[in-house]
This record gives C-alpha cells, structure tokens and sequence, in this order.
C-alpha cells in the first residue's frame, strides 16, 4: 500500500541507457542549429491569485478593490515596482532582479481555456493541453519532446523527459519516456491541509478535531530546532513550517536544475507545487501567500545556480490552472477565478516585460462580475515557447500538443 | 437500493469488513446480514500460500543460516588470529611472545581481538537473514487477501484471533506469518478449543512465550540441571487467552499448570533437517505425576494432560464471557452492549465454542447495528481501508509493513502479549501520523484515484455532506483524497 513513504527515498528511475545516447536528448531540430535548449514547466496546484503575486498598482481601481490587502508601493514592506503600472510581491526579490536584467517576464490577466472553476478539471485543461477537461493519458509537453525527435517518432533509444516528485505531473506523462526522481524531502500535509482537516472536524467529529488541533499547536509551540522539544526530532509529528516548505521547493528545483543541465540528461522537465488556494486568510503581503511566493522565488535561485552554465539556454515556464476573485472574501482570503499570471524566467528569455492587454478592474471589466478577465490566452505563451525554443513546428503545435489551437497564434519574441 | 439500503451495506463493510472498494457494496447487496455470513462459508485459506514455507520450513532455513553465519564468523576470526601471528616480528625469541599474544596476554591484545571480532561479524554479516524476506512474504499475502476480499468479515476474524492470540515477529520473525496461516486461519471459523490447542501447541507460541526450555523440577532434565520452571505461558494462557484477568484463578493454579505443559517444545532443528521447528512434547522436560489445576486433577501422562487442561479452560464459561467481550468491543463498540455480548456468550456455551455460529450471533444481533458509528478504526484496518478504496489491490510489503509500523502497529509486532489495544484512546493521538500517511499515499495515487469517484461508485455518497464540500472544494486531488482518507467516515465504524 502506500502508506509510507516515510522512510525518505532517493529514487531515481532511468528509463533506457540515458548516458551512451546524448545526444537523442536534444530537441532535432534545435541541434541541428547548435544550441541545447531546456524547459522546466512549473505546475502552481491550487490556483494562484495572480492579483497578489503582481499587483496593478497603477490601476485606479486596484485599491478599492482590496483595500488594505492591496499590495502597493509604500506598503509595509514595500511591493518592488516592475514598470509604471505593475509591481511584483516583495516575497520575491530574485525575480525581481531578475526581471531588472531581462531575464524574466511576467504575462498577467491570462488564462487556459477553461472557464469553469474545478481545480482538478482546471488542472487536467493546463497540462493535458486539449480544451476541455476529462481523461487524457498525455500532456502537451511530453507531445512537444516527441514532435521535436525524429519527425515525432520516439528514439527508442532514450529520449526522455524529467517528472520531479512522487507523482509525475500529467503535463510531462505520455509515450515519450519520462525519468522520475522523488526528493528526498517529503512534504507531509501542508498547513492548509491541516486547516482544511480541522475545519471538516470541526463540523463532524469534535473529539478528532480536538487532537488534530492538539497537534496543530504543539507543532507551532515547540516544533522549531533546539527548543528542547522532544517532539521536534520527528517530522512526521510536526506540521510543515514555512522553512520546510522553502527547503523542499528548493530541493526539488534545484535537483531538477542539475539534471536538465547534465549534458546526457532530458532536456524537458516538470514539477508541480501544491499550496496555492487561499480561500482563507490569504496574507499576501505577509501570510500565507507571501511565505509561498517566497518559497518559489528561492526556488527561481535553486534553479538558476544549478542550470551554472547552460542557463543561458534555459526557460522556465511557471504556471497554474485558473486565478482567483479579484475580491477579497468574508474570511480574508479569495475564491476561485479565471485571470492570473504566468512567471517565465531563464537565461534565454527576452524579458524585463509584464505582457499583458489589461482588462481594468471595474465591475464592468470583471469577468463575471468576480474575476480578473482573462485577455491572453495562455496557449499563446506555452506554443510561442515551444516553437521559438524548442522548434517545435507550428503545425504539431495547432494539431497534436494543443488540439484544436489553430486560431491561437503562438507569442513571438519570447526568447532571444 | 434505497439510501438506508446504501447506509447499511456501508455500514456493514466498515465494521464488520475490510472497508469498501469497487464492486463491494454489489457484493454486499440488499442483505448485509445474509452477505456477512454468506462469507463465512467461503474458504479462508490463502491459495497463493503454496508458494510460502511451513513454520518448520522457515524455521529450519533460518536456524541453518545462523549455523553458516557462526561458521563464517569463527574461520574468519582464526584467519585474522593467523595474520596477526604473522604479522609480528620473527626475531629469535619472538614466537613464544607472539603465542602468548595470541592468547591474549600481550599489551596490544585489545586491538587484535577487535580486529578478530570485526572479521567475524563482517563475515557473519555476508549470510543473510532469511526470515525478513520471509516476514516479508508472508506481509504481502496476508495484505493483499484483505485488499481482494469482497467484503473481509472472515478477514477481520482472522486478524481479530491473531491479535487474541499474538505472538511477536520481533522475537520469531521467521514464523510469524506461518503461525497465522496454520494455528489461525485454518481454525478461526471452528470451534475455539481447537483453535486454543493449535495456538497453544504451536512451535511459534511455545517459543514467543519461552516454553521450549522450560523443565519440571522432578522431570528427568530438571534433576540433572540448574535450570526449570518458566510460568509465562501457563499464566498468559489462562489470563489472556481463555478465562480472563481475576477470574479466580490462583497462583498455585499457573504453576501447576506450567508444569503440566513441561516438555511442549519443538524438534531442534540442528539434528533434523526433516522435522526440525515442529511441534514435539519430550518426555525428559516434563514434570512427572498429576497436577491440580482449578480444583481439578489432571492425571493423564505426556502431552495429553496440557491437552485435557486447554479442553477444560476452553469450555469455562469465563472464557465465553471473555471471548464475547473482546469480539464484541473489537467489531461494535469499544463499550459494547451488555444483551450484545450476553447473546454472543450463550452461542459459546451452547455450541460448545462454535466460532462460526457465535460471529453469526453478532451480525445478527440489531445491537451490533445501532448507533453511528463511532468506533475508532485500528491503524491497520484504516490503511488497508483507504488503499481498498482506490481498488488497488497489489502491495509492496516494505512499505506497508513500514506504515504499519510508524502507525504504531507494526504487522504481527505488539509490544505484549496481551496484543494490541481495541479501545479509541489508544489509537486516537495517532491522528496527526495518519494524515502525513494519508497525504503520502494520495500524492502516490493522485494521478489514477478520481476522489468524487470514490464517493460515488465505493461508497454510494453515503458520506457526510461536509466532507463532499471539503473534496469538491480541495485545491488537488491529492488533497482531496487525504481529506477523504482522513474524514471522520473513513476513520470510525
């Protein structure tokens, strides 16, 4: 069964005999011209809030939209401005600077094609790549690694992607063979599955509710190192800290770094971080998001130094399946949306940019009355990667990585 | 089916099965009740156990890589006593001082005797265990008969008298598995004094509760050696097994009947490559005479007066009373009903033990149906439970023993040999483990187990409305499915 897995494993499954065939790493076409490009795709699980990750200070309306949670730029701490109308969450200063030096862009108020508001079916429509939801066995980047080799037939002798975590994330599943590796660091239930627990407690058994919260306080009271704690030796007793969830994304990151930058290694990746639905308080200038936000921007740095050399030749596409309310809610927090943002960062970007057709946020311009309007089709920045950095050709883009997107032109001018 | 047709067929796999998974409640069906039994008439043995050793078997295989391992140990040790001689300087003179090193007499000899023992426990070391692999085996197919089963009411007899009557892997890994499959499962639905004579007759139990040396002082070993009486099983028996703590019983009563049972031991395994780790009563070890035992006399000669012992504790009626209350706590109610257990005892009496009839007693019984459910599930029951419900029905032993374990009850592992605790305070600070299991084992089968499936199609909906919203709403499905694993509908029975 599977209950376990708390004996920390370090697996490592090579499908094939990646070393003596290096080159099939490497996307044809792209080898053909000389370079080696890479492409991490992060999956954000939950719905990021895209408002509170890079907020439109420049808006007249932002402001009144969420009053005192509006991040802004004399806020405490200050939201770091990215242009005259945005700015980025102070969690994240790596991306700042590296968005200072072009090595970042931001696309906002976009979206997949799905417009209802299930994560699970959000989930399956931004990494299966097809338009709606249901069961699909592949994701569009395991399609795309296919399209790139040998006319779209699987080398058998070892083409391959990378999946980091012990589920491989549906975006990189499919007939190109995938290699896991499982960090070494498991995430026990996250703080806001702890809270999501006691909540359902709370309303169906108080004695179990009593013990988890027990549990719950003891961890806040005595979980940190060296207080003496008896209990602080056991991870498996404490609820993660926010220092645990920066060590695992840096982990992972970084382990996935170091692989697609080894010369024999994939040369696409994917990993996803769960969190992200803040339906109660959010905190995003200091909270919940804000520890998250910083978590992935540690990461960001886990990946840049562990790409060393060939993060010149790097992308990083980092995204999540629909947005949030441009609304606060009644507890502090935001409900499911449409719009949100994407992060791509890498030595090969052209960046220093926030791409966006911005909707306005009167209640008029809100997508239903309730969310950021989606205005860029996030399709448009995945295929422009695709076919500009991994020479994916247009025509596999519109047919077999995403079905149906013939009328999606792919965003050019995304890598340099 | 009607919701209360749904409710019940549910409820009936909670506390008296295995937990539901696909295609479960189609099995149950209309009548739970009539389902229940229906099971007990099915085979309990496990088909695939072929392929797996007898308790003698293994112990044998163990006791020989023990034998190999001390061989190992002591030519290693001689081959670096060897070395160090040559190693020492050969001046004149020099071989009687390096004989006296040898023998331990020189200044250095510390370091030259660990540097032997190194040898040695590396070279035993290179034998391996063979009783883990064993352990491990016997784990899987255990686990994986509660995965298959369609409901697992026999299952859970099974697990149920194999706690009763525990022995612990951590002192004889090797049979543990063995002993279930052929003291437990081969009697768990026939009459209990025939359970009780296999248990109490098995090599394993012998040994789990130290009687295979144990001598009567007048036997004919006993006059010739310093050592004699172990009391443990005789008081183990009569005050876990049968009658119960305070039931009368005296200490002259254990120490008689610990005398009775002198010479109940195994064949050793070094001199029988046949039957070596059977059962076999040798004569030398036994007390000789008659023994009281309860204001009874026992006269019988060798291993049937034990026998005639175990017959009289079997059909006491405090046994029925103890057996009763423990099956009862274990599948109803920690504080089970009194007419519960009353009926369930009478069915003991009057069927002279007829475990079979007496768990049909039980279902049967609308005490045993009342109330929500609000008995704890064991770590064991929970876990097997929650990866029934995703229909997956093949395990890795490493790991589920290793779950078992972190949960606090580790496979055929109790710390006592009272077995592990029936009640919900012993389990319930376990929650917070549980989760971490929980969201472990979602994250592992996030990508093929759909959550609102598993409400829908394994449970009928017959789940509370809060934890529906809690899984509708979860930010995965990973999440999602530990919500639902750890929901008080998944926990209690």
């Amino acid at each position: 069964m599977g209950f376990d897995n708390h004996l920390p494993t370090r697996r490592e499954l090579l499908v094939g005999s990646g070393a003596l065939f290096a080159w099939s790493q490497m996307p044809r076409i792209a080898r053909a011209e000389g370079r080696d490009p890479r492409l991490l795709v992060v999956v954000l699980r939950g719905a990021l809030d895209g408002l509170g990750a890079v907020a439109p200070v420049g808006d007249p309306d932002w402001v009144g939209l969420r009053g005192d949670r509006a991040l802004v730029l004399d806020g405490k701490p200050p939201a770091l401005p990215l242009d005259s109308f945005f700015a980025l969450n102070p969690a994240m200063p790596n991306l700042h600077r590296l968005y200072k030096t072009g090595k970042a862009a931001i696309v906002h108020a976009a979206a997949t094609p799905y417009r209802e508001r299930s994560h699970f079916d959000g989930q399956d429509v931004l990494e299966s790549g097809f338009t709606k939801p249901g069961a699909t066995a592949s994701g569009w980047l395991n399609r795309a690694l296919l399209a790139t080799e040998s006319g779209g037939r699987v080398d058998p002798r070892g083409s391959r992607a990378l999946g980091i975590g012990s589920v491989t994330p549906l975006v990189v599943r499919g007939s190109a063979p995938v290699m896991t590796w499982v960090p070494q660091k498991l995430l026990p239930a996250s703080e806001d599955t702890q809270n999501r627990l006691l909540d359902l407690y709370q309303h169906t058994d108080p004695k179990l509710a009593t013990v988890l919260q027990a549990r719950m306080k003891l961890a806040s009271l005595g979980g940190a190192p060296g207080t003496g704690d008896p209990m602080s030796d056991d991870p498996t007793l404490m609820p993660p800290g926010i220092a645990r969830v920066r060590a695992y994304f840096a982990e992972a990151a970084g382990t996935a770094a170091r692989y697609l930058a080894k010369p024999d290694g994939p040369r696409v990746g994917a990993m996803g971080f769960v969190g992200w639905d803040t339906h109660i308080a959010e905190g995003a200038a200091s909270g919940q998001l804000y520890n998250l936000l910083g978590a992935l921007d540690g990461a960001f740095a886990a990946i840049e130094s562990n790409m060393g050399e060939v993060w010149g030749e790097t992308v990083v596409a980092v995204v999540t399946e629909f947005g949030r309310t441009a609304r606060i809610n009644g507890t502090q927090g935001t409900d499911h949306g449409t719009g949100t943002v994407a992060f791509l960062i890498g030595g090969a970007l052209t960046g220093g940019r926030v791409i966006a057709d911005w909707p306005g946020l009167k209640s008029a311009q809100l997508f239903e009355d309730r969310d950021l309007k989606p205005t860029t089709d996030l399709r448009a920045v995945l295929k422009g990667l695709l076919r500009d950095h991994l020479r994916v050709e247009e025509k596999v883009l519109a047919d077999a990585v995403f079905p149906g997107s013939a009328d999606v032109k792919p965003m050019g001018g995304l890598v340099g | 089916m009607s919701n209360s047709a749904k409710a019940e067929a549910v409820l009936a796999l909670h506390r008296f099965g295995m937990g539901p998974r696909p295609g479960s409640l189609a099995a149950v069906g209309t009548d739970p009740r009539g389902a229940l039994i229906a099971e007990l008439d099915r085979p309990l043995a496990l088909s695939a156990a072929a392929s797996l050793p007898t308790s003698a078997k293994a112990y044998r295989t163990v006791a020989d890589a023990n034998a190999r391992r001390a061989a190992r140990a002591k030519q290693a040790q001689q081959q670096a006593k060897k070395q160090q001689v040559a190693a020492v300087p050969t001046a004149p003179g020099d071989q009687a001082q390096a004989q006296a090193q040898t023998e331990g007499q020189a200044p250095a000899q510390g370091q030259e005797k660990d540097a032997a023992e190194m040898a040695a426990k590396q070279a035993a070391d290179a034998v391996p265990d063979p009783g883990r692999p064993i352990y491990l085996q016997e784990a899987k197919l255990r686990t994986e008969a509660a995965l298959a089963a369609d409901i697992g009411f026999a299952e859970r007899l099974v697990w149920f008298w194999s706690n009763h009557f525990c022995i612990s892997a951590y002192k004889i890994q090797s049979m543990s598995g063995a002993y279930e499959r052929e003291a437990i499962r081969a009697n768990a639905l026939g009459h209990f004094v025939d359970l009780l004579l296999a248990v109490e007759g098995h090599p394993a139990m012998l040994f789990y509760l130290d009687n295979l040396g144990s001598m009567g002082a007048n036997s004919i070993a006993g006059i010739n050696r310093s050592r004699g009486l172990n009391e443990n099983i005789a008081r183990e028996i009569i005050e876990l097994h049968t009658l119960g703590v305070r039931t009368g019983y005296t200490q002259d009563d254990v120490i008689s009947f610990a005398n009775v049972l002198t010479g109940w031991t195994l064949v050793p395994p070094g001199d029988n490559p046949e039957h070596g780790g059977e059962f076999t009563f040798n004569p030398r070890l036994h007390e000789p005479g008659g023994q009281t035992v309860l204001g009874k006399r026992y006269e019988q000669e060798d291993a049937e007066q034990g026998r005639a012992v175990l017959r009289d504790l079997a059909a006491h009626p405090a046994t029925a009373t103890h057996v009763a209350t423990k099956l009862a706590r274990h599948f109803v109610a920690d504080e089970p009903p009194p007419p519960l257990v009353e009926q369930m005892a009478k069915t003991f009496r009057d069927t002279e033990g007829d475990l079979k009839q007496v768990a049909i007693t039980m279902v049967s019984s609308d005490d045993a149906w009342r109330g929500s459910p609000s008995k704890l599930k064991r770590p064991s029951e929970w876990g097997v439970g929650m990866v029934r419900a995703t229909g997956i029905t093949v395990v890795d032993p490493t790991r589920f023993t290793a779950g078992q374990e972190l949960l606090g009850e580790g496979l055929w592992r109790p710390s006592a040999p009272k077995g592990y605790p029936d009640d919900e305070a012993s389990w319930i600070d376990g929650i917070g483990r549980r989760l971490d299991i929980a969201n472990n084992f979602a994250e592992r089968v996030a990508a093929t187990a759909d959550p609102q499936g598993i409400i829908e199609d394994v449970f009928a909906s017959q789940i509370a409305p809060e934890v529906k919203q809690a899984v509708g709403r979860a930010e995965s499905r990973q999440q999602a499915l530990a919500l639902l694993f750890m929901s008080a509908d998944f926990q209690r029975r």
